[in-house]
């Protein structure tokens, strides 16, 4: 055992056994973040911002939830909305977060196809972050079955399907996902479970990785820049701050990121008390009805762009550009043939790639909730395609370009 | 400048994602139906003038006229039949007439009790020539100028109902929803306010009683019409409001009758939805203006903090 003196305060003894000061240093003050980086870098903290309202909102609603496809609907709507005391305010809050959350993962994500920040060395780090996309994903959808109203049964229904691989039938499998013929008692137990459990408890395991993956290649920057961290943390600790490329993460970096998040506040709250319903569909206000299929069944909308990659052709090939779709994402920096990690905007054709895929996945979105008639399904068609062959021109266009 | 710029890109994509699956879907999905001001345009006038109040009390009253099936407590006579009993005769109990006047629109009222099937736009199941004749029976008039004598009928009822500023939000709610829709949140059934029980008993009977009624009212409508719990937030007051001004519009040959209510009944019938639906909104707006200025208080402190520590990183 080590030798331990009498300690002189409550922080010397603490240090004695925990080290607080070696752990604030390399989680905080000395943990160097590039000193040029925009706004868009805060949405991680804007993310755990939002993940501690989720998780906190969750326990409350969790203490009076029932599991059961006889109560759920009403201890949802009925003994949270109106009989415990702020249960409307932690329902919207929990209902908006879930909804905003993928807002923020979405803006996150794009601004790292952006800025190159997958590359060279931070593949860890987008694969983590994909990871977590997925956890969330399925977080989000086993969430949307507990309150067990019409569009949770009809989701639960149409997603539980896609197992059934098309013409490969596997109705077996479907069954055994379900526990039952259709979704009912089994399959809310276990989508509660999951929803309250083992998911959260993935995240925040895929949350841990995805910040461990950050430390050894640093943080990308608004230049692509190559900094050597070691040189300008020694100009910074010598006192030149300004003339250093990198600061510390607290109080310097934190103080941004805390800017960015009370903004960010600001709007979410906005959305809870004016504006909550953007984030419920009112037909999930209609207790789930076996027998009573919705007019139109679309899932909530930030998995609506893949929905869309699904639904506009036939069974099997929908299925097959489906999968693409739910892949795709995980292999981009290796599909990124480019040595180049900097803004999209000076990599020419990539530029040109970036946009027309934001552009593609926003129109995947909105033909994904429309009715598939008319002129709709030829839009979302022709989206669903042009997702699939920017994947497949991709290689090939970062392949030509020049090394800056 | 720079990053005002990019905030600018951010909001703009957002802006337009949130337009295409918000509004622009739903405008897609669901035909918009404009109000129609609950005017009744299709429904003939009605005088009411010269309107005789007394006349108009005792074609109400007389023998064999409203009060063989209609109860009105207001003016102390009960209902002949039970709840119950009464749907198994109508297919659905007929109302107490105390307060139709303040809830039901003059004009609509002239003609339900000239032309029951027509004016509540039922003539697709009610067709008199086929011999399918609505349960309620037409006034064929006691004499004299029909038009006149509906007109005092119409009067007498207005005379005894509650006043417009008395009438309570389950007053318009029971006369207008509440005998076909129940409203569980509200603790209202088919038969009224459900009552508090002392003994398992009573409240197993009144249960056996809901279901009886629903019965009846199945074999009526076709379907057991739906609770309206929150139908506030699964359809909003615009659905309802002209849903309930005229049903043909959004369900052709639906068997929910037009209701026929005026538009200050109308308001309390959604007021009385919001009260068990939306039960918390008036502590929402409350809670929310408070939080709103800790909010903003706090992202201003955080701004002036950024700018204090990054002074030296310049």
């Amino acid at each position: 055992m080590a030798h331990f003196e009498k300690a002189k305060s409550l922080h010397d003894w603490l240090n004695q056994r925990l080290a607080v000061d070696a752990v604030r240093r390399v989680m905080a003050t000395e943990y160097w973040i590039p000193k040029n980086i925009n706004f868009l870098w805060a949405m991680g903290m804007i993310l755990a911002v939002t993940f501690g309202l989720l998780l906190v909102s969750g326990i409350f609603l969790l203490m009076y939830y029932q599991p059961n496809v006889a109560t759920a609907f009403d201890s949802v709507n009925y003994t949270i909305m109106k009989e415990v005391e702020f249960g409307w305010l932690w329902r919207h809050i929990h209902g908006v977060a879930a909804s905003v959350v993928f807002l923020i993962i979405y803006i996150h994500m794009f601004t790292g196809i952006y800025y190159g920040s997958y590359k060279k060395g931070r593949e860890m780090i987008w694969i983590s972050g994909m990871l977590l996309f997925v956890t969330f994903s399925a977080e989000a959808f086993s969430g949307y079955m507990l309150p067990w109203g019409q569009m949770s049964y009809w989701a639960g229904m149409v997603i539980t399907n896609l197992f059934a691989g098309g013409s490969l039938h596997a109705d077996g499998l479907v069954e055994w996902i379900r526990g039952d013929y259709v979704p009912a008692q089994a399959f809310l137990n276990r989508f509660f479970m999951l929803h309250v459990l083992l998911l959260p408890l993935a995240i925040l395991a895929l949350i841990g990785l995805h910040f461990a993956a950050l430390r050894i290649p640093h943080v990308n920057n608004q230049d692509g820049e190559e900094i050597d961290f070691e040189a300008e943390a020694a100009k910074y600790k010598a006192g030149d701050k300004a003339g250093s490329k990198v600061i510390a993460f607290a109080n310097d970096f934190m103080s941004k990121d805390m800017m960015v998040v009370g903004i960010y506040l600001v709007f979410f709250f906005y959305l809870v008390f004016y504006h909550y319903g953007f984030a419920m569909d009112p037909v999930n206000f209609d207790p789930a009805d076996g027998l009573k299929t919705p007019a139109h069944i679309y899932p909530e909308w930030y998995f609506l762009w893949s929905y869309e990659i699904l639904r506009p052709f036939p069974t099997d090939p929908g299925l097959i550009a489906f999968g693409f779709a739910q892949v795709i994402f995980f292999l981009l920096p290796f599909l990124d043939r480019s040595p180049n990690a900097v803004p999209a905007s000076r990599r020419g054709l990539f530029n040109v790639w970036f946009w027309v895929m934001l552009v593609d996945m926003i129109v995947l979105t909105a033909m994904g909730k429309l009715p598939p008639e008319g002129i709709f399904s030829t839009i979302g068609l022709v989206a669903a395609i042009t997702f699939i062959v920017l994947w497949i021109l991709l290689p090939f266009i970062t392949k030509k370009e020049k090394e800056l | 400048m720079k990053e005002l710029k990019i905030l600018a890109v951010v909001v703009f994509f957002t802006l337009v994602t949130y337009y295409l699956v918000e509004p622009f879907a739903h405008s897609q999905m669901h035909k918009h139906i404009e109000s129609e001001g609950f005017a009744y345009e299709d429904l003939a006038d009605v005088n009411l003038t010269d309107a005789n109040v007394t006349n108009g009390q005792e074609l109400v009253m007389g023998a064999g006229a409203c009060l063989g099936c209609h109860s009105m407590e207001v003016a102390g006579m009960p209902a002949p039949m039970d709840p119950v009993t009464a749907a198994q005769s109508y297919g659905v109990n007929p109302p107490d007439l105390s307060n139709a006047g303040a809830v039901y629109d003059a004009k609509f009222l002239a003609d339900l009790i000239k032309n029951p099937a027509h004016a509540l736009m039922v003539e697709h199941k009610f067709d008199a020539e086929k011999g399918q004749m609505h349960p309620m029976v037409p006034f064929y008039g006691a004499g004299g100028d029909l038009d006149k004598e509906v007109a005092d009928m119409v009067a007498y009822l207005q005379s005894v109902a509650v006043k417009k500023e008395e009438l309570t939000s389950e007053q318009a709610y029971e006369l207008a929803c509440g005998r076909c829709h129940a409203n569980h949140y509200a603790e209202w059934t088919q038969l009224g306010n459900k009552p508090a029980f002392k003994k398992e008993q009573e409240e197993l009977k009144y249960k056996s009683d809901v279901l009886d009624y629903q019965d009846s009212l199945k074999a009526y409508m076709g379907k057991l019409p739906p609770d309206l719990s929150i139908y506030i937030r699964s359809r909003g007051a615009h659905y309802i409001e002209t849903f309930v001004e005229n049903p043909q519009n959004y369900l052709k040959g639906t068997a929910m009758p037009r209701v026929g209510v005026n538009e200050h009944a109308m308001e309390k019938v959604i007021e009385y939805l919001e009260d068990s639906g939306d039960a918390k909104r008036a502590e929402r707006e409350e809670v929310g203006k408070n939080v709103m200025i800790y909010i903003i208080i706090f992202a201003i402190f955080a701004i002036l903090w950024k700018k204090a520590i990054w002074r030296d990183l310049h």
